[in-house]
C-alpha cells in the first residue's frame, strides 16, 4: 500500500510533466479535426495552470487556518510573545472580515472591495503601505553594513570586488566623471565613466551569461531528476536510488 | 508530424532532448556501478560544521526556502536541501524552524521535516509548529521571520531559494545575532546581497546540485556529472561560436559565413 502511495504520485506527476513540456513544442489545433494527441496537449497547457490556481486557493486556506492555530496555541500557552499573536490573529480577523463584508465600499457581490472610500482601501493605504516603506527602507542601512563587511580588502577576491564597485559607484555619479576628465580623448577608455561601462558590458555580462547556461542546465537536470523518479517527491522521504 | 511541431521550436526541443539524454545515461551509468567524483562545494561542508556547533550551542537552526511556490524549481531544490538538513539536525538533536511564505511549501516542508526526524529516531523532539506559515505578504514574512530570529538567536541560518529584496533583510537579520549563515540562490538579480551579508553562498546552478551532492546516492551523483558534462559541451559550443564569427567578420569567405549562420540557427530561440 505505502509502495502505491509513493507511485501514483510519481506517475502523476511524470505524465504532466511530460505533456506540459511537449505541449511547448506542438502548434495549437485549429478546429476540432485535429488529432487527438494534439488536443489532449493544447488541453493540458491552458488547464494545468488553472488547475494550479484552483488548488492554491484551497492552499490559502490551509495557510490561514494554520496561522489561527499556531498563534491560538501561543496565546493558550501564555508564551513571550503571546502579545504578538494576539495582534497578528486581531489584525488578520479584522482585515478578513473588513475584506469579506466590503464594509465601506460598494455593496453586493460584484462590488469592488478595493473601490476608494473602501475600508480595505483604507486599511493598505494607512497601515499596510507605511509599514511596508518602513521595512522596505532598512534596506539602505543594511546594505551600507553588508557592503561594509564585503568590501574589506582581505583576499585577490575581494580586493577585485572592492576596486570593480568603486569604479562602477564613481562612474555612476557626476563628481566621478570630473574626477578622471583630465584624460586625454586618446586615452578615454581610462576615463572612470567608460572603465565602469565596460565592467558592466564585458566581465559583468559574461558572467550573467555563464551562470544562466549553468542555472538553465541544473533546472533541466533537476527536472529530469523528478521526471525519472530519481529526486523522489519532496514528501516521500525516501532515497532515490 | 512537420505541421505538429510549433515554429521556431525545433532547434530547442533538439538541444533539450540531448541534455536530458546526457543526463539520463549519466544516471544509468552511476546506477549501473560507474565511479562518479563530484567536487566538493564548500557551504554544504560548512553546514555539517555549523549544525554540530549550533545544537552544542543550545540553539535552533533556521531554514527559509524562498519566497516562491511549489511551482518554481528554485523552491523545489531548496526543498531538496531541506530534507538531508533536517536529517543531520534530528540526529544532532536540535531544532529545526522553517517559516514558510506560501501554503503549499509548508505542507511539503513540514512532511519532510517529520519525516526526518522520525527516520533519525528523534519523532519526541519533533514539533509540528516549528514549521509554520507566516504570510504570503513578502515584507511581512521578513518582519515576523526577522523578529524570530532576534528573540530565538538561531546558530544557523540557512536560507535557499528564489528571494526578491527580502534576502538582503533576512540575511542581515541572521548575522545582527551572530548566526552563521548559508544561503544558495539562481536569482542573479539578489546574488551579491546574498555573497556580501551571508558566510557562504551557493552560486546559481549549485543551489540544484545541492540537494544531490548532501543525498550522495549514485544516482543522483550521476545526473550531475550528465549535467557537467552538457556544461563541457555548452563551453565548447561558445568558443567555436565565437571562433566562427570572428573569422566571418575577419575573412568574409562563404563558408565561415554560411557556418556562422547554422550556428546561429541551431542556438536561436523563438
Amino acid at each position: 500500500m505505502s509502495g502505491l502511495k509513493q507511485r501514483v504520485p510519481q506517475i502523476i506527476l511524470t505524465v504532466v510533466a511530460l505533456l506540459l513540456i511537449a505541449s511547448a513544442f506542438v502548434v495549437r489545433p485549429e478546429g476540432s479535426n485535429a488529432p487527438f494527441v494534439q488536443r489532449l496537449l493544447a488541453f493540458a497547457d491552458q488547464e494545468f495552470a488553472t488547475w494550479f490556481s484552483i488548488l492554491a486557493v484551497f492552499a490559502f486556506l490551509l495557510g490561514g487556518l494554520n496561522l489561527i492555530a499556531t498563534h491560538l496555541a501561543k496565546i493558550r500557552d501564555c508564551g513571550p510573545d503571546r502579545f504578538y499573536s494576539l495582534v497578528t490573529l486581531v489584525s488578520f480577523l479584522g482585515v478578513l472580515v473588513i475584506g469579506t463584508a466590503k464594509l465601506g465600499g460598494p455593496p453586493g457581490l460584484q462590488g469592488d472591495v478595493t473601490a476608494p472610500g473602501s475600508w480595505l482601501t483604507a486599511v493598505f493605504d494607512a497601515v499596510l503601505s507605511p509599514l511596508h516603506a518602513t521595512l522596505y527602507s532598512l534596506l539602505a542601512f543594511y546594505i551600507a553594513s553588508a557592503s561594509y563587511r564585503a568590501f574589506r580588502a582581505r583576499s585577490l577576491e575581494s580586493s577585485l570586488l572592492l576596486a570593480s564597485a568603486l569604479i562602477i559607484l564613481l562612474g555612476r555619479i557626476p563628481a566621478g566623471r570630473y574626477l578622471t576628465a583630465w584624460i586625454p580623448e586618446q586615452l578615454a577608455f581610462l576615463r572612470v565613466e567608460e572603465l565602469s561601462l565596460w565592467i558592466l558590458r564585458v566581465p559583468n555580462t559574461a558572467g550573467q551569461r555563464a551562470l544562466m547556461i549553468g542555472i538553465a542546465l541544473g533546472v533541466i537536470a533537476l527536472a529530469v531528476r523528478m521526471i525519472a523518479g530519481v529526486e523522489k517527491d519532496p514528501r516521500s522521504g525516501g532515497d532515490g536510488s | 508530424m512537420n505541421s505538429w511541431l510549433a515554429p521556431g521550436t525545433w532547434n530547442i526541443a533538439l538541444i533539450g532532448a540531448m541534455v536530458c539524454a546526457v543526463i539520463g545515461v549519466s544516471v544509468v551509468r552511476a546506477r549501473r556501478g560507474a565511479h562518479v567524483q563530484v567536487r566538493a562545494f564548500p557551504p554544504l561542508l560548512a553546514l555539517d560544521r555549523a549544525v554540530a556547533d549550533s545544537v552544542a550551542q543550545g540553539r535552533p537552526v533556521y531554514f527559509v526556502a524562498g519566497s516562491q511556490d511549489i511551482d518554481n524549481m528554485q523552491t523545489v531544490a531548496a526543498l531538496a536541501v531541506l530534507r538531508p538538513l533536517a536529517r543531520k539536525v534530528a540526529e544532532a538533536g536540535g531544532r529545526l524552524f522553517v517559516p514558510t511564505n506560501r501554503s503549499l511549501v509548508m505542507d511539503n516542508a513540514r512532511e519532510i521535516c517529520r519525516r526526518a526526524y522520525h527516520d533519525a529516531g528523534r519523532a519526541d523532539l519533533w514539533r509540528d509548529d516549528w514549521v509554520a506559515y507566516i504570510s504570503d505578504d513578502h515584507l511581512g514574512f521578513v518582519a515576523r521571520v526577522d523578529g524570530l530570529i532576534a528573540r530565538e538567536r538561531p546558530g544557523l541560518c540557512v536560507l535557499m531559494g528564489f528571494f526578491a529584496s527580502e534576502s538582503l533583510l533576512l540575511a542581515e537579520g541572521g548575522h545582527q545575532v551572530g548566526a552563521v549563515q548559508i544561503a544558495g540562490t539562481a536569482s542573479a538579480v539578489q546574488l551579491p546581497f546574498l555573497v556580501a551579508s551571508c558566510d557562504h553562498v551557493l552560486l546559481g546552478e549549485e543551489l540544484f546540485a545541492a540537494g544531490a551532492s548532501l543525498e550522495g546516492d549514485a544516482a543522483r551523483l550521476g545526473s550531475l556529472r550528465g549535467q557537467d558534462l552538457c556544461k563541457l559541451a555548452a563551453a565548447a559550443c561558445l568558443v567555436a561560436g565565437s571562433l566562427v564569427a570572428t573569422l566571418a567578420d575577419v575573412t568574409g569567405a562563404q563558408p565561415w559565413l554560411l557556418l556562422r549562420e547554422a550556428f546561429l540557427n541551431v542556438f536561436r530561440a523563438g
